[in-house]
């Protein structure tokens, strides 16, 4: 078991199972067709991350740098936490990103009774410690228990 | 963060509470970049990258609708993405009945939506805004709103605005409320480089590859390319234009480039030069060997590798005038060369409805349609998004496009190649 400590974009409190990129991970196309054709456990359609393409996102603590690609990014995150169909929460090892941090924010304000919490600058460490299928706890005040 | 009195009191609910929440949103956002005020937005026009009616995005227009039911319209006219449809571009039967039963169900409602916000007019749908044809090209140093990441990156770059990289939703709503929190590339630090990129390749890179190589080495970061004004000069003029818009869309997509000076040639670098460059900055140098070990890279996710292209798509992001001038006469005299009259693959080429209104009054206009050749106004990337048509073999020489979808990259030069019958 490790403990990490990072800074809350939004906060929340949750429990789930990891799935890791050390890899950008593009919002748009992970999630796209999962969202558009109604894949009930939101499996990753970006064939271009060789880590995630393929596996369920829905309900997982997503463990990545940072996300990349279309600036529709954060509206498509916003609209897979308006559908129910995010992640459990995002942890970032860096510093999040634009688009990433739209998303967090559009849902945070403008989707009542969703909670997803995102956290970030959970450092290096974190993103090589933490591996697919590791019992993942987010608390309030950033801490991310990994075990 | 600190607002001022007018900021506080918007956020206060001054001006009700759906304004309210759209100051929320962004202070939340700029909170997050530790950014310590907002600054106003100065463009004349906003650009937003959300063009479709996409079904499965029913949140976004739920959104919108409580914007302009609050009455909270925004103050600038704008230009957004391409349209997702065309009917003048080739589909078959099942296709285009996903397109308009499954997919885009939504597009002429969400058109309705974008006219109550302060769409600029009904043609302002493309990603090359800045476009003279087009007519919103924001003045340097302006502060702008804007998402779309290849528009933005080439405000940034080539006419020295200033705007980070936002995700649509955020675009509207800091032209709603009128500000835009100040951190990354709206400052003067954000814009430093942090990279050096040398090029000493031996012949003029190709635009979309270059941009690529670029875009997965340095991610968000800014780079300084010294070494490319020997192919593309020190002027601004149409080609380098061009070039840089196609450049810059392939940093933007490939990784997350919201800035590049190109020295001797973008503005600031022509005014600011190596005093752009940060300390420690690392060095990333492009040879030819390099060029060609990226492209090689590239994953082929076509069903069968060795498939014959059924379709062809040109202008991702949208071609200038130049460019489809430049093309019609390299089709023609790559068609006398291989015998043949007309393109022997279907082939799109996409641009501005203004740039298409522009070339339409040319005389190349008739000449291109001539060799087979389709234009339309249409986004490619929306048409690849179809899963009936992610199953066809497309071929490209977007960069974007190949990034997005199934569609397989090639240089412009094999491009022409191909579609014109010639030898590989």
């Amino acid at each position: 078991m490790k403990e990490f400590k990072g800074r809350v974009i939004t906060p929340g409190e949750v429990t789930a199972e990891a799935v890791v990129t050390t890899e950008g991970f593009n919002t748009l196309a992970s999630l796209q067709m999962a969202l558009q054709f109604g894949d009930k456990e939101v499996k990753c359609g970006d064939q271009s991350n060789k880590q995630l393409y393929g596996k369920p996102l829905l309900g997982k603590a997503l463990c990545l740098p940072q996300t990349i690609g279309s600036t529709t990014g954060g509206l498509v995150l916003y609209c897979a936490c308006s559908m129910g169909k995010s992640p459990a929460c995002m942890l970032f090892s860096s510093h999040i990103d634009s688009l990433a941090a739209a998303g967090a924010v559009l849902a945070d304000v403008w989707v009542e009774g969703t909670s997803m919490p995102v956290i970030d600058c959970l450092g290096d460490e974190f993103l090589d410690y933490v591996k697919d299928g590791m019992n993942i706890t987010v608390k309030e005040d950033g801490t991310v228990v990994v075990e | 963060m600190k607002l001022t009195e007018q900021q506080q009191q918007i956020l206060d609910g001054a001006q009700g509470e759906t304004m309210a929440k759209v100051m929320k949103t962004m202070v939340m956002y700029g909170e997050a970049f530790e950014a310590e005020t907002m600054v106003p937005v100065t463009s004349k026009h906003n650009h937003l990258v959300t063009s479709f009616g996409l079904k499965v995005m029913s949140p976004v227009y739920d959104l919108m609708q409580q914007l302009i039911d609050a009455g909270v319209e925004s103050g600038q006219t704008f230009s957004v993405d391409p349209r997702p449809v065309d009917k003048n571009v080739p589909a078959n039967f099942l296709q285009n009945l996903v397109f308009n039963k499954f997919m885009y169900t939504k597009q002429d409602f969400y058109e309705g939506q974008l006219s109550k916000l302060g769409l600029m007019d009904k043609n302002a749908f493309t990603c090359t805004c800045y476009m003279d044809e087009v007519g919103n090209k924001p003045g340097k140093g302006d502060i702008l709103s804007w998402a779309e990441s290849s528009a933005v990156v080439y405000a940034n770059s080539v006419l020295g605005a200033r705007c980070n990289r936002n995700s649509g939703i955020i675009d509207i709503m800091g032209s709603i409320v009128g500000y835009v929190p100040y951190f990354g590339l709206l400052t003067d630090e954000g814009r430093k480089a942090t990279w050096i990129v040398e090029i000493k390749t031996t012949k003029k890179p190709e635009a979309q590859l270059l941009g690529s190589a670029i875009g997965m080495k340095v991610m968000e970061d800014v780079p300084f390319v010294k070494g490319l004004d020997k192919w593309l000069g020190s002027e601004l003029n149409d080609t380098a234009c061009a070039y840089l818009k196609d450049f810059g869309a392939a940093t933007a997509s490939n990784g997350a480039v919201g800035l590049y000076h190109i020295e001797n040639l973008t503005p600031e670098a022509v005014e600011q030069g190596e005093s752009l460059i940060k300390e420690g900055a690392k060095v990333y140098v492009i040879d030819d060997a390099e060029l060609e070990r990226v492209k090689k890279e590239y994953p082929v996710i076509w069903k069968n590798p060795d498939a014959k292209p059924k379709l062809c798509f040109v202008g991702c992001p949208h071609l200038s005038l130049e460019q489809l001038k430049d093309w019609t006469v390299k089709i023609e005299e790559g068609l006398k060369q291989t015998g043949k009259k007309k393109v022997v693959i279907n082939t799109v080429f996409t641009a501005s409805p203004g740039v298409l209104e522009a070339f339409e009054k040319t005389e190349y206009a008739a000449r291109l349609k001539a060799t087979g050749v389709i234009t339309s106004y249409i986004c490619p990337l929306m048409y690849m998004n179809n899963p009936l048509c992610k199953k066809m073999p497309v071929i490209t020489s977007s960069n974007k496009l190949r990034t997005y979808t199934s569609a397989r990259y090639y240089t412009d030069a094999e491009i022409l190649t191909t579609i014109t019958g010639g030898k590989s």
